[in-house]
């Protein structure tokens, strides 16, 4: 039986059961890896991080998140008071909707019933994820917009093209996963990743999904759209109190959200590491949540060790990182896995398959060594290229004339 | 660490200037798995020891000759040094001390000599804990200790009077106001000749 054949026998309160369980556990999962988050970016600076409220300084973010719905609630003169509260609710919720076609685990027994942790199993699963977060990117234009302010609607634009940006690398790595799992289900990619996952065998489409998630999720080095340094806030400057809470709660759900997403198209979602298969009928099937969680934990380590690493990089530079190197990359590497795939579709030899990948790396190494080669006789010839005289008038160099100068630029 | 008083660090920047002299070796981009060691480097400071000091509960002693609050030192027998020359008061940039001199009599000494210091305030919101003014002092009378936590919830609290900033009675010194020991003039005290006890 498949996961939609399964799902399509719950009743209507198991689903309801399930839908409270995955709020939940984003809710938790958000206050977990604030304090996380905050704990592990203290001790790559050799700092110690919250460690006064709760034990281990565990019920931090709940104190920040009480504190912050205690705050004034302000709306500016300016603003456009309707968009303005709408904002944050479209920010909020459509985070949490992704979570809907995720599957959290195997099957397993839910109050007497068997089932599995996944709300739904839509053919187009993943496409709906990439959906729900382009209407997630209207929360932070509209607040932005709606501020009636400057840094605010600046945050909110740069935000907008940099999540518009790279959800077209984004989308363009998944076609490979597609194209192996033969289904657009979430539910069927992780079956179709038995074997190998495809964080393995489609290793490209995995690093360019792992970068464009980054961006995704406005966060450091791409978190472009709240450079404190040129936006003040960005998009959400004006906001205080819940509505705040709500952008920051949903900055994390976010995360954890893409984080979800990756474990289920690459890193073979619930199911367990290669060798440990028999740890996946432990508790009854549950322990594959356990799997599951782990991955995504994974994940988020990643943006912490990222965020702790990285300066913030220049708009310009990230946008051409986007559209000039992971684009075209991504499109390439699709050209590649489809004719690999068709090969080996239409019976192809085993020889013509490996032919064909050779020839490809060759290609990819040769371009790479012409493309180092050009860079550095640009780099010579720029080195020894005259520099014009100065247009200004600049003193004498005592015992110098003008061209000594020009040499002495030059280096 | 085996000194509680050391300082944390003995390098006062000195090797980290001579660093930050040191030509850079090229301007050029490093190789992108050169660029990749800074990912290194972060998960390495993770496993090493947190340098926070947790405030409250656990302190590190000052450098030794941290300026913190002042004091107004004794003589060994309990008679005050200050004369109340106000000479603190007229270095002071910041203006913060007020001093107010009065005649000793031989019925009320509080300072050998003369003159003793009748009103002395420092004004903690103003000080800069510059030390002119321990540096004015003729007597040594005024010095500073390591003590750092000035904070108040009023202004007014903020002003240290002059029996805020005494320095404690040790055994051996009485109360002023009391003679001077017997036979001794204020040059005997000035030159460090009167031992405690010797009026009590």
């Amino acid at each position: 039986m498949t996961n939609a054949q399964i799902i399509a026998t719950d009743p209507g309160w198991i689903i309801l059961v399930k839908g409270l369980l995955i709020f939940v556990v984003c809710v938790l999962a958000t206050l977990m890896s604030v304090w996380g988050e905050r704990r592990i970016v203290a001790r790559m600076q050799q700092r110690l991080g919250p460690n006064r409220v709760g034990p281990f300084g565990l019920i931090q973010a709940l104190a920040d998140g009480v504190k912050l719905a205690l705050k004034e609630d302000l709306i500016p003169k300016a603003a456009d008071r309707i968009v303005f509260v709408i904002a944050p609710i479209i920010s909020a919720t459509t985070c949490f909707m992704a979570f809907a076609v995720i599957p959290l685990s195997g099957k397993v027994n839910l109050f007497g019933h068997e089932t599995v942790m996944q709300m739904t199993d839509i053919p187009v699963g993943v496409l709906y994820v990439f959906a729900i977060a382009s209407v997630g990117v209207y929360g932070i234009v509209l607040a932005g917009w709606s501020s009636g302010s400057t840094y605010p609607l600046l945050g909110g634009l740069r935000s907008s093209a940099q999540v518009i940006s790279y959800e077209v690398a984004m989308g363009l790595s998944l076609v490979a996963v597609f194209i192996y799992a033969g289904s657009m289900s979430t539910a069927e990619i992780v079956a179709a990743q038995d074997q190998w996952w495809f964080c393995v065998t489609l290793f490209p489409s995995f690093v360019i999904y792992a970068i464009s998630m980054v961006g995704e999720t406005n966060r450091a080095p791409f978190d472009l759209a709240e450079a404190e340094g040129e936006l003040v806030g960005g998009f959400h400057t004006e906001y205080s109190s819940l509505k705040f809470a709500l952008f920051f709660l949903a900055e994390y759900v976010n995360i954890v959200a893409v984080s979800a997403l990756a474990t289920t198209l690459f890193l073979g979602g619930y199911r367990a590491l290669p060798g440990l298969g028999f740890t996946e009928s432990w508790l009854g099937g549950w322990f594959t949540v356990i799997w599951f969680l782990t991955k995504v934990v994974f994940f988020f380590f990643i943006f912490v060790w990222l965020r702790g690493t990285l300066p913030r990089l220049r708009y310009d530079q990230f946008m051409k990182f986007g559209w000039k190197v992971l684009i075209p990359f991504s499109l390439i590497w699709i050209l590649i896995v489809s004719t690999l795939r068709v090969l080996s579709q239409q019976g192809a030899p085993r020889s013509v398959l490996i032919g064909f990948s050779f020839g490809m790396v060759l290609l990819v190494l040769a371009g790479s060594s012409l493309f180092e080669s050009s860079k550095k006789r640009r780099a010579r010839e720029d080195a020894l290229g005259e520099v014009d005289s100065p247009s200004f008038p600049v003193p004498a160099i005592p015992g110098n004339n003008l061209k000594n100068r020009t040499e002495q630029i030059n280096g | 660490m085996d000194n509680p008083l050391t300082p944390r660090s003995n390098d006062l920047g000195l090797t980290a200037a001579a660093k930050a002299n040191t030509p850079i070796e090229s301007q050029e981009a490093k190789t992108f798995f050169k660029q990749l060691q800074g990912f290194w480097v972060t998960f390495k400071t993770m496993f090493k020891k947190p340098n926070t000091v947790q405030y409250p509960e656990e302190r590190e002693a000052t450098a030794e000759r941290f300026h913190g609050r002042h004091q107004l030192n004794r003589y060994d027998d309990g008679l005050e040094k200050c004369i109340g020359c106000e000479l603190c008061a007229w270095a002071c940039p910041a203006d913060a001390i007020l001093v107010e001199g009065e005649t000793n009599t031989e019925e009320e000494r509080y300072s050998p000599g003369e003159r003793y210091g009748k009103v002395y305030q420092i004004n903690y919101l103003r000080c800069v804990f510059c030390g002119l003014c321990i540096e004015a002092c003729p007597t040594r009378a005024l010095t500073m200790t390591n003590e750092y936590e000035l904070a108040d919830e009023s202004r007014a609290k903020l002003i240290f009077e002059k029996e805020d900033l005494l320095a404690p009675l040790k055994s051996g010194m009485l109360q002023p106001p009391h003679p001077m020991a017997p036979g001794t003039t204020h040059i005997d005290y000035y030159r460090g000749d009167i031992k405690g006890g010797s009026n009590g």
